[in-house]
């Protein structure tokens, strides 16, 4: 399992509108290309320079190519990351303010304290 | 020797700006009474007269990431880009664009490194809402160099809270080492207790109402001694799974000095998280 990897898949869409958008729209197709493409790509070094071990476990993969949140937290992905990407996808979608956000707290409201680890 | 003019500790409520500069329907109700406090907290910095602002906060994952993790950071550059797509999309909040004080922050960097500080630094660092938060509401025209420091607040594992303290003690007594005739202002956020992408975020207060009443206690007291007796790397999972956003609180009551009343305390319940507002002006300075 690879809490960092969910994190750097988190991190690299939400900070590109455009993946943003097709995350949005093809999130199974979305994983599917960042883990071959993405993954092992150590940001800030020369794409030659990359990794090579870094792969989602199918769990980790379909709770990403299913929008999968409360499955995400359960996982240990950042709760930062999950909420700030998962707003910008969706938020657009309620009519009332923070009712997204209030039906994604709602989703995970089976989890007690303590909460799953987030550490990397 | 430099002069510390006025030491600020606030929450960074990203939000604000948004809420501060919307019209008509789209202004919440709660607005104006949150920029009545904000006009009224930002008189304690112009009173202050400050020079140069030491602006303390933590990277939200914007620069700073998971595969090169400094638990404290000084920017060291000549100027800073600010504010990053993801806050300009989720908050609203406008780039800005800040000159650097790098002789401060090469001072820093030096006598913080041989107070047994091993500080990270960058020369190319663009901020987020954890410092610009605080200029747009202490100072809007955003018009003074800075200084801008990162802790990590945000990525387990983190340094132990007494570290956070004892951080906050050694930019206090390293500015006021610094040679210079400047007045500096030091300003860090925080959260208090604050829920983010859990169960219990986004409720109509914060997720935990009488640790904000301590904590607000603790920080207008300066009472270092409890705040560290009550908190621990565990226990702040507790109030929110974002509290740890109070260890830059801690650091900032380091900052302002064991049992250092504050001279400005000031409080907002608002949904989500409670604002707070605190102002020290070190040896009556600015009263």
């Amino acid at each position: 399992m690879s809490k960092y990897l969910l994190n750097k898949f988190l991190y690299t869409i939400d900070r590109d509108p455009d993946l943003v958008e097709r995350y949005r729209e093809d999130p199974r197709g979305t994983v599917e290309w960042w883990e071959a493409e993405r993954a092992n790509v150590i940001l800030n070094v020369p794409s030659s320079e990359g990794s090579t071990w870094l792969r989602f476990d199918d769990v980790e993969s379909e709770a990403l190519a299913t929008h999968d949140y409360p499955k995400l937290f359960e996982l240990g992905a950042h709760p930062f990351l999950a909420l700030t990407l998962y707003i910008a996808m969706f938020e657009r979608d309620y009519t009332e303010p923070l009712a997204f956000q209030l039906e994604y707290a709602q989703r995970l409201s089976h989890f007690q304290l303590p909460y799953p680890d987030i550490a990397t | 020797m430099a002069t510390v003019a006025a030491v600020i500790a606030s929450t960074h409520h990203p939000f604000y700006y948004r809420a501060s500069t919307s019209t008509g329907a789209d202004r919440p109700p709660f607005a104006d009474e949150w920029v009545a406090k904000i006009t009224s907290f930002r008189e304690t910095l112009t009173r202050a007269n400050p020079d140069v602002v030491v602006l303390v906060g933590s990277d939200h994952f914007h620069q700073i990431w998971l595969d090169n993790m400094p638990q404290f950071l000084v920017g060291k550059a000549p100027f800073y880009d600010a504010n990053w797509y993801n806050e300009e999309r989720e908050f609203g909040l406008p780039k800005m664009f800040f000159k650097g004080q790098e002789d401060l922050s090469a001072h820093i960097l030096r006598d913080g490194l041989d107070a047994g500080f091993d500080l990270a630094f960058s020369n190319e660092l663009r901020i987020d809402h954890s410092v610009t938060c605080p200029m747009i509401t202490l100072r809007p025209q955003a018009d003074l160099p800075i200084v801008p420091i990162y802790t990590n607040i945000f990525a387990p594992p983190l340094p132990q809270p007494k570290r956070y303290v004892q951080l906050g003690q050694m930019i206090r007594d390293v500015v006021e080492s610094w040679p210079s005739d400047k007045r500096v202002a030091i300003i860090g956020t925080g959260h208090l207790s604050l829920e983010l992408g859990g169960p219990r975020q986004f409720g109509p207060h914060g997720p935990d109402p009488e640790f904000d009443r301590k904590a607000v206690d603790w920080i207008a007291s300066g009472d270092i001694e409890k705040a560290l007796g009550e908190v621990s790397l565990e226990s702040l999972w507790e109030p929110g799974n974002a509290t740890h956003g109070f260890l830059d609180f801690m650091l900032m009551m380091g900052v302002a000095g064991a049992g250092e009343k504050a001279d400005y305390v000031d409080s907002l319940d608002l949904f989500h998280t409670m604002e707070a507002y605190f102002t020290w002006y070190p040896k009556g300075d600015g009263k």
